[in-house]
């Protein structure tokens, strides 16, 4: 830093510096000093946490009287290989389960469909087929202790018809049970493609499940909006921001289209975002997304109850960011996004294993992913008090950069019609593939830096201990399902189907007749099938 | 008078998967490199991949595959072309596909496998190389 | 990976004949590079050609032509033709390369052995086609197709023009977008045999359907015997059900192919066609020569600086080029 002399007073030290611009393009100041907040009010616009407009977290004790749920991922392909792992990491300490299911069951087939073939439990997905497989895939868990959160989506209302199937085998009411569901079918549409219906019929039964889950599990999520997905497309931390939040506007909009009061629903709204290698920008973009929604429920939407007005969050770590060279250097990166998901003050956190980038972790990897969050909990004091950046002036004018733009993103989505005229237009895919366009090419230019990517490179190997998915599962799981299709009721299931076919086509909740349907053994492939009969099938434009 | 040779590349994602991220940079690099890029969408079995690099007349196939299904995928890609009669056709890859998996495949017939992240610029280059002119 | 082993012209152009799609591919290719033997091909390929169905496609990006090639394909195969499809699309000017992602859309087909699909950049050419569009059309005649589908999204100013080229044009509109305002102010209606609305179920079609049908019923020429047809459309619907429009579509092309062959419009289309070809490749030797000619020599430079310092002019060194090379 220069002295202050006299002669040095006139002449600015940063002149001719290369600018930083962060993923989100904004241009990054050197310094950061009084006059960068001058606009903002503290009292007015930042508060205190729990407090609205919740910039500094939604709750008013935050980590100090109960921690963020460390929520990791707990499934491999055969259900009772997840189980144990579930009941693994249950034993290490974690109170919240992610279960991610494998490529069939996303694209709503059943493991015997000739289009599964090869892909039955791939990538540490778990193949769900029929109520069994979610029998033996939650064997052992007490269901009213942990917090179960189910990576699913289109699928959404079979998979919760299943969950609820088997609490009521199990005596466990409904009213107990604790969990999420993604459910998202927006961000589907604009970047991860494992949509299966149209916009109108997704929005529907989305709705479907709001509102059971409104009525009969209060403490179940129904829907967890999501960025990640977005920013692994490629989307800046800006867009995940201003297109999540676009959707979830969207979302409130539809369930008052579908009659239901907003302060009924608009409390089991969560979210999902990913934390990238920027901490600060990170956290700020968490900090704009609580105001905004916050501003937005209360004064746009009317919403009376403070719970509608909280913008709650399970965070990941940035997949995308982790590289498959020098892979030990993922646990620094995965370290400091997690630590800016802990000081942005997320709900939940999944901290990915570090060898990520090429395959399923190992339980070694695993474990180091778990301690992370619990270092950080219990070692860097980062969970000691409350939103530590605010009245950091970079972070406090970083939060206001963020909201500003985003308000600029919502204006031209309202102009051209909403979320899903945008998304028929292909607004938000232009805007994704752009970025993702846009970042390869910085990287290539060594605009911008990733250790052992294209700096600091040295063509060595990682020693990776694979771990392999029995070749055998997969016929095995095939043959099981064959047999489960013989042995049920023929003519009752017949009846569920014309019942489910019935119910999409009229206006009455599914969720009912899905759930009498899955006990009666429909798989969830023959349930998809019967509402993509009725509901039909969207195809996309592809866009660069 | 014959202008200079214009590749022709066939960007294909097989299977399930949904996740084009990758694919749809490498196109885009590729053919601001020059070539002419067919990308046939998602969700392609590999009879449509093959039908379609033969009917495009394309100088190599690129499968982008995350699925982990990859063994299976190329398998079949490699076969079909070799009863077609079109093994002249260069098959490359991209996504998830572990190390371990590269020897195997290379002894199948397929030609380089690009971990995550790589430079698109390797990518052209070794096409540029590769590809009979 | 083994060198492709090269098939004599004559073994290609056999094999084409029969069918034969990996001929069929490469010799397209070789037209498209303009390799040497691809002048000697499309000598033993002529004679086989000229008796398909050629259709084309005009219409913006986002119009949903390809789409409706999509149904067309499968009508025309419900009838038991085989079809060939040209998808043509923009080379970008500074790279040269380009993105061809048409055929995404009627990718169901690609397992289908009566069908045949290829996409084409246009290299350099602007207008819609490709220099190559016109022989390989021919290529696909040979190949066996009865029916050839020309997607593109211009129609051309240029040298090569869909018009031209295919037998009955199809101009793809949506309603709202502008184009059918664009479209009556450029006269494009008088080079449409029809005219599909597609997203028929937007919000002006109805009003977009009259004045369409409006401004054709008064600007066109009566005596020309063929009115443009305009069907609706509703190419793309989640549901098959809902979609709408392509029957008429197929019958409004079955009935302008009627109308061409009953009053035997059909040859001056198939003169006009030829004309076209002749054009471009009298246009392609004479190039050639001159060229040959000068490569090399340094002539090209030697007259371009005598033009900058005014000794001479454009009109008066082609008038020595062509008496030399030509001897004219």
């Amino acid at each position: 830093m220069p002295q202050d002399t006299a002669a040095n007073t006139n002449r600015d030290p940063f002149a001719g510096i290369a600018p930083v611009k962060n993923l989100s393009g904004f241009e990054i100041n050197p310094l950061y000093g009084p006059e960068d907040v001058k606009g903002i009010d503290f009292e007015l616009d930042v508060g205190l946490p729990g407090e609205y407009p919740y910039v500094r977290g939604v709750y008013s004790t935050m980590y100090r009287v109960r921690p963020w749920t460390i929520r990791q991922l707990g499934s491999l392909g055969p259900p009772g290989e997840a189980n144990k792992r579930i009941r693994q990491l249950v034993g290490m300490g974690a109170n919240g389960i992610s279960i991610c299911l494998d490529m069939p069951t996303i694209m709503g087939r059943d493991s015997d469909d000739p289009l599964a073939e090869g892909e039955v439990g791939c990538c540490g997905g778990v193949a769900i087929d029929t109520i069994q497989d979610m029998r033996e895939l939650l064997a052992g868990i007490e269901l009213d202790k942990i917090s179960i959160n189910f990576v699913s989506n289109s699928q959404s209302a079979v998979i919760l018809a299943m969950f609820c199937a088997l609490a009521e085998e199990r005596d466990v009411p409904w009213n107990l049970l604790t969990g999420t569901m993604q459910n998202d079918a927006l961000k589907e549409y604009q970047a991860q493609k494992s949509y299966y219906f149209p916009p109108r019929p997704s929005m529907r039964l989305i709705m479907d499940t709001i509102s059971f889950c409104i009525r009969n599990l209060p403490r179940f999520n129904p829907i967890s909006i999501s960025g990640y997905h977005l920013a692994s497309a490629g989307a800046t931390p800006l867009q995940e921001l201003a297109f999540t939040l676009a959707n979830g506007f969207t979302y409130v909009e539809e369930g008052i289209k579908a009659g239901m009061s907003v302060d009924d629903f608009a409390p089991r709204l969560s979210f999902f975002f990913k934390v990238h290698n920027d901490l600060f920008e990170n956290v700020a973009k968490f900090r704009a997304a609580r105001r905004i929604w916050g501003r937005t429920m209360k004064e746009k939407f009317g919403a009376k109850n403070p719970a509608s007005w909280r913008f709650r969050v399970h965070t990941q770590t940035s997949g995308s960011s982790l590289t498959a060279q020098q892979m030990e250097n993922n646990i620094i990166r995965t370290t400091i996004q997690a630590l800016s998901a802990v000081m942005a003050g997320t709900q939940s956190l999944h901290t990915n294993a570090f060898d990520e980038a090429l395959s399923i972790p190992t339980p070694q990897s695993e474990r180091v992913a778990l301690r992370t969050q619990q270092i950080i909990l219990h070692e860097s004091g980062a969970a000691s008090t409350i939103d530590p950046l605010a009245g950091s002036y970079y972070v406090e004018a970083l939060t206001k950069q963020m909201e500003e733009a985003c308000e600029k993103y919502f204006q031209t989505i309202a102009e051209m019609g909403g979320v899903i005229a945008c998304i028929e237009k292909g607004y938000f895919q232009r805007e994704i593939a752009e970025s993702a366009f846009r970042y390869q090419r910085s990287l290539e230019k060594g605009e911008r830096i990733i250790v052992g990517l294209n700096k600091y490179a040295d063509g060595e190997e990682s020693q990776i201990l694979l771990r392999e998915l029995d070749p055998e599962f997969e016929k095995n799981k095939v043959a099981a399902l064959k047999k489960y299709k013989e042995e049920r009721d023929h003519d009752l299931l017949r009846a569920k189907g014309e019942e489910l076919r019935a119910v999409c086509t009229g206006r009455d909740n599914v969720m009912p007749s899905l759930i009498s349907a899955v006990r009666a053994g429909m798989t969830l492939g023959e349930a998809i099938g019967h509402m993509r009969d009725i509901f039909g099938v969207y195809r996309e434009q592809a866009i660069f | 008078m014959s202008p200079k040779k214009t590749f022709r590349i066939l960007i294909a994602k097989p299977g399930l998967d949904g996740h084009d991220r990758g694919a749809k940079v490498v196109a885009r690099a590729l053919s601001n490199a020059g070539m002419e890029v067919i990308y046939s969408g998602l969700h392609q079995t590999p009879e449509q991949i093959v039908n379609t690099a033969i009917d495009e007349d394309v100088d190599a196939v690129g499968l982008s595959i995350l699925s982990g299904a990859h063994n299976t995928i190329f398998a079949r890609v490699m076969k079909l072309l070799k009863e077609k009669g079109a093994s002249d056709i260069l098959v490359f890859g991209g996504g998830t596909i572990h190390r371990n998996d590269w020897a195997p495949l290379e002894a199948m017939g397929v030609g380089r496998i690009f971990s995550p992240g790589t430079d698109t610029r390797e990518i052209v280059t070794y096409l540029v190389e590769t590809l009979p002119h | 990976m083994s060198r492709r082993k090269s098939p004599s012209p004559e073994e290609l152009v056999e094999k084409l004949l029969s069918g034969d799609r990996r001929a069929a591919a490469r010799l397209i290719t070789i037209i498209e590079d303009q390799s040497d033997q691809a002048n000697d091909m499309m000598k033993m390929i002529f004679p086989h050609t000229g008796r398909s169905m050629i259709i084309g496609l005009t219409g913006s990006g986002g119009s949903g032509k390809s789409t409706l090639i999509d149904h067309l394909i499968g009508r025309f195969r419900a009838m038991d033709k085989k079809v060939g499809v040209v998808a043509v699309d923009p080379s970008s000017p500074f790279s040269g390369g380009a993105l061809l992602g048409d055929r995404i859309r009627f990718q169901s087909h690609a397992i289908d052995d009566g069908v045949f699909i290829r996409s084409m950049a246009s290299r350099g050419y602007l207008g819609g086609l490709a220099r190559g569009t016109t022989d390989v059309v021919r290529v696909m005649e040979a190949m066996g197709n009865d029916v050839i589908i020309i997607e593109t999204l211009g129609a051309g100013q240029d040298e090569i023009d869909i018009i031209h080229l295919a037998q009955t044009c199809i101009l793809i509109l949506t309603p709202g977008m502008g184009d059918d305002i664009q479209a009556m102010k450029a006269g494009i209606m008088e080079i449409a045999d029809i005219i599909a609305l597609n997203k028929a179920d937007l919000d002006k079609a109805n009003l977009c359907l009259s004045s369409l049908e409006t401004s054709i019923h008064y600007g066109m020429d009566k005596k020309k015997g063929w009115l443009p047809r305009v069907v609706p459309t509703i190419a793309f619907a989640s549901k098959s059900t809902d979609i709408r429009g392509v029957d008429e579509l197929v019958q409004a092309i079955m009935d302008h192919q009627a109308y061409l062959h009953e009053t035997r419009k059909i040859d001056e289309v198939r003169n006009k066609r030829i004309e076209q070809e002749l054009g471009l490749v009298f246009k392609d030797e004479v190039e050639k020569v001159v060229f040959a000619g000068i490569k090399g020599t340094g002539k090209k430079r030697q007259y371009i600086e005598s033009i900058r310092a005014g000794k001479s002019d454009p009109y008066s060194v082609v008038k020595e080029v062509l008496s030399t090379f030509l001897r004219v």
